[in-house]
């Protein structure tokens, strides 16, 4: 096959340095990366749709005996790739804090309550028009040791596949207008200009009255414009 | 053109949802990619993933990419939906002291987009709380006469080609075993630090 995946769009990823974020310092390469040609390697991807998912996945309000604790909350909207084609049959995975900021975790030591009606992992897979949705509570901000007084603003982890090893994507989503962004080392390690990309917006439309609140957003991985040619 | 939504690292609670198996999320991907009936031989493929200051990273997530034996892929496109058969696709959470291991077989060798060989590869992501963004690199064996011509071997300068190549090790009595180290950042001492790309 003939194709391409533009390289200068992966450009708006933060930099494996970003000294703010402590850990990144020990973490990043300090040796340039040399550029990958794409081979049939890198341009196909696994194979994972919806026989991986089983029913109630995308309900994460629904995984115990009792309700959890929090505002509910309708998470959806559409997987695209960089020419605005949906991105159809792909797996999404997620998993959060609860509502007083609090994960699983066995290693998450927050002075935060666990809730025995909530683990926050959820997956689901895209529709045919690349749409998604998950059912979950608004998870909480949290502490974490990275500076004096450092809060995460409030955020759900995504994983995602797309076509192709080149389109796999592991970011967060943020809700809008959070107070801590402006001080978060992972939010503000982003290009001013994307940064919004990572946000969600509150939608009446998806709201569903005496239930829960709605919040949209979009995710766009990598992808190319070129089709794929038999040789 | 839409732009692309940017990396975030995935921190270090990921494991219940991506790596369940002390959770009790049902397990998608594992770290062994044998299924019954497939071709090929099987290999262990271990190792430590490892920090600039050579300690080891726990926090880390180490996922693969390969092909069959025969050089085929089971790809997203082509096969959505497929639950039989090799996938090709790995997922490991390492242990306390950053070590990890793969059971999966020896790929078999993929074409270049202009025809050529490559040697056999698998591709690795690797992702960490403290990586805002997840590093790529190749695994190589070297038992293999094709490295030598390995287009993109070719690309990394040869003095540091060795830090892609696993290494096989005395056997288990299973199973042929290699090691590849991955290491993030090079220290003030110690070995270099593996080769990435930009993919
Ligand atoms: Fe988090």
């Amino acid at each position: 096959m003939t194709m391409h995946f533009p390289r200068d769009s992966a450009k708006v990823h933060p930099p494996s340095l970003f000294p703010y974020y402590t850990s990144t310092v020990k973490r990043a390469p300090k040796r340039p990366l040399i550029i990958l040609p794409q081979t049939e390697t890198e341009l196909t991807g696994p194979a994972y749709g919806h026989e991986v998912v089983q029913p109630g996945d995308s309900d994460l309000t629904t995984q115990h005996e009792g309700t959890p604790i929090g505002q509910r909350i309708i998470v959806s909207g559409r997987v695209l790739d960089e020419d605005g084609r949906p991105v159809p049959n792909t797996l999404i995975e997620i998993w959060q804090a609860n509502a007083a900021g609090r994960y699983v975790h066995i290693n998450d030591q927050h002075d935060a309550p666990l809730d025995p009606n909530f683990s926050g992992a959820g997956r689901v897979v895209t529709d045919n028009e690349g749409r998604y949705k998950f059912i979950t509570i608004r998870p909480g901000a949290y502490s974490w040791q990275n500076h004096e007084n450092a809060w995460r603003p409030a955020h759900i982890h995504f994983s995602l596949f797309g076509p192709s090893f080149l389109s796999r994507l592991v970011t967060q989503m943020y809700f809008p207008d959070d107070p801590l962004f402006d001080y978060d080392p992972m939010f503000t390690s982003v290009d001013p200009k994307a940064r919004q990309r990572m946000v969600s917006r509150f939608s009446l439309f998806t709201t569903i009255p005496e239930w829960g609140l709605g919040f949209e957003w979009d995710i766009v991985l990598r992808g190319t414009n070129a089709t794929p040619m038999e040789q | 053109m839409l732009g692309i939504t940017p990396s975030q690292t995935v921190g270090p609670f990921y494991a219940y949802c991506l790596t369940p198996t002390k959770y009790k999320l049902h397990e998608i991907f594992t770290n062994d990619l044998i299924v019954p009936g497939l071709e090929g031989e099987t290999i262990r493929i271990e190792g430590r993933v490892l920090d600039g200051d050579n300690v080891g990273v726990p926090d880390a997530m180490v996922e693969i990419w390969q092909a069959d034996a025969k050089g085929g892929f089971a790809h997203a496109r082509e096969h959505q939906g497929a639950n039989t058969g090799f996938k090709g696709f790995g997922r490991v959470e390492p242990d306390n002291e950053g070590k990890y291991h793969f059971i999966t077989i020896k790929p078999g060798r993929v074409k270049t987009p202009d025809g050529k060989l490559q040697a056999p590869h698998i591709d690795v992501a690797l992702f960490a709380r403290g990586m805002l963004k997840h590093l790529v690199t190749r695994i190589y064996f070297a038992d293999e006469e094709s490295n030598k011509d390995d287009p993109v071997l070719m690309q990394v300068p040869a003095d540091r080609r060795d830090t892609l190549i696993a290494k096989p090790q005395s056997g288990n009595g299973r199973e042929k075993v290699y090691r590849f180290d991955i290491r993030i950042q090079e220290g003030a001492e110690g070995p270099p630090e593996t080769q990435f790309f930009e993919a």
